[in-house]
């Protein structure tokens, strides 16, 4: 019993702590983006890694997304004569669900394992150390460009998903499904409102600091050699993703109760 | 010039510094010798402000720089230059991205005279044509010899060296030595290496303390440390497994 307890305790302990200084790394990083000087080069090498390089798999996984979307909707939609929805269906789900989450869990995978893997590298080998010897404060020179690079490219990334997540949907649905393509497009502009789109973005930019946020941090206080390195990375990808999608959930009860 | 005072840290409950009392002087080589895992590193870093002392001073000129915030110890730090143990140098950048990094980042020089200072520093280190390599390309050696460019690429007054020697060869160790010396002769730069190599310390040493159970128990010139009677520092100089120290 007293060994639950402890455990329970030591969980909670933990808890408090990561969260704690989770928050003031970001608070941190948040504060240093209004001290010059500011260097725009480091910002858009940032940029072009999580955003540019990332581009191709969100591509990919948006546009079969919105494929096997179109197909499945169609089965259920048919049972009912309802295929004229098959559309608006693709449509939200893309904008509202799955175009922000599948960004933010695919740049997880790609952007944000390798971030926590080069901060953690740099840690172990004391290059964090060396540009604070430097006088180069590590926070401002190498977590806030990645935080402000993935507030800024993820709700990018999520449009292109979003956008080839409905083209996929329409060549599934218009091409092999025969649906007239006047009612997918037509029953799509009837469904889908602007906020539908703004609110889907506005998770992606919590998604994106979610996501380098864990990186940075998990990266920054990575100990122990090659192994520390490879705990920070997979700690990166596991609770990262988990957060995205506990995070979703409260956004979406939030936005869309209505 | 740097004076420590009765500096104490410990990590998780282990005393690590426990009451370290040195002066080191401007101009001149001191060396800190002592077994691995006796604290030099941490000492080092305390000097530097990367790390703050459970209680104690260090006096830069009679600033009390454990006292410093962040802005204040930064101008400080524009003093130092430091050299790591692993080189810490940054592998995304090139060479001379390297060096020309604290000038980069501190001045507001032209590139082209940046480029001229980043030459004239390799140069003095012994390195030419390699600009453009990356660290990884590089040897223990040359990686070292590029790190110590990158230190004084500033012209600090102090530079500090963390195991120079530390996983070269023996002939490399006696270049890294010469290195030292030379450039510490040209720059008139305060030298602090802390350092297990008891040939390097008897070859660069202007003064040496020896530090044991977090305590500096010896302090004098290298003539006077190989004089000494005490028998912890004899030990260690000779390298013998059998004395007061006791192998774990």
């Amino acid at each position: 019993m007293t060994g639950i307890l402890e455990y329970l305790g030591r969980l909670a302990e933990g808890l408090v702590l990561h969260t704690g200084r989770m928050g003031t790394m970001l608070f941190q990083a948040f504060m240093w983006l209004f001290v010059p000087p500011f260097k725009f080069r480091n910002l858009f090498r940032q940029m072009e890694f999580v955003g540019v390089k990332s581009m191709f798999v969100v591509i990919l996984t948006g546009s079969f997304t919105g494929m096997v979307l179109a197909l499945q909707s169609y089965n259920a939609l048919r049972r009912f004569g309802a295929e004229s929805l098959v559309g608006p269906t693709v449509a939200l789900s893309m904008t509202r669900e799955l175009g922000p989450v599948l960004t933010g869990l695919m740049v997880t995978g790609r952007a944000g394992s390798a971030m926590a893997t080069e901060l953690g590298t740099m840690r172990v080998t004391e290059q964090i150390d060396a540009l604070a010897a430097m006088a180069v404060n590590p926070i401002k020179y190498l977590v806030t460009p990645r935080l402000l690079a993935g507030v800024l490219m993820l709700p990018v990334l999520t449009v292109i998903a979003d956008f080839v997540g409905i083209v996929g949907g329409y060549v599934i649905g218009v091409r092999v499904l025969n649906i007239n393509p006047g009612t997918f497009i037509g029953r799509i502009m009837d469904f889908v409102k602007v906020e539908d789109i703004f609110n889907g973005l506005i998770k992606s930019v919590f998604f994106g600091l979610i996501l380098t946020l864990v990186a940075c941090y998990n990266g920054y206080h990575a100990s122990g050699g090659a192994e520390g390195v490879g705990r920070a990375t997979t700690v990166t990808v596991v609770l990262s993703s988990v957060l995205i999608l506990v995070f979703d959930y409260f956004l979406t009860s939030i936005m869309f109760s209505s | 010039m740097i004076e420590i005072v009765d500096l104490k840290k410990s990590f998780n409950g282990k005393k690590v510094l426990d009451g370290v009392n040195l002066k080191i002087e401007r101009g001149k080589i001191t060396v800190i010798i002592g077994r691995s895992g006796e604290g030099k590193s941490v000492l080092l870093k305390h000097i530097i402000g990367l790390l703050k002392p459970d209680s104690g001073s260090i006096y830069l000129d009679g600033i009390d720089i454990t006292k410093l915030d962040e802005k204040e110890l930064n101008r400080i730090r524009r003093r130092f230059g430091m050299l790591f143990q692993g080189s810490a140098l940054f592998d995304s950048m090139t060479v001379e991205e390297n060096v020309a990094f604290p000038l980069v980042e501190h001045t507001d020089l032209p590139m082209e005279e940046i480029r001229a200072v980043v030459r004239e520093k390799l140069r003095l280190v012994g390195l030419v044509g390699v600009e453009k390599m990356m660290p990884a390309d590089l040897s223990g050696g040359m990686k070292k010899r590029v790190a110590l460019a990158r230190a004084i690429a500033m012209d600090p007054e102090i530079v500090l060296f963390d195991e120079p020697t530390t996983g070269l060869d023996p002939i490399m160790s006696d270049a890294i030595a010469r290195l030292i010396l030379d450039t510490q002769r040209n720059l008139h730069t305060t030298y602090v290496v802390i350092t297990h190599d008891i040939p390097l310390t008897y070859k660069i040493a202007d003064c040496v303390a020896m530090l044991h159970q977090g305590k500096i128990i010896e302090c004098g010139t290298v003539e006077e440390i190989r004089r000494t009677s005490n028998p912890v520092v004899r030990q260690f100089l000779e390298g013998r497994a059998e004395g007061p120290i006791k192998v774990a």
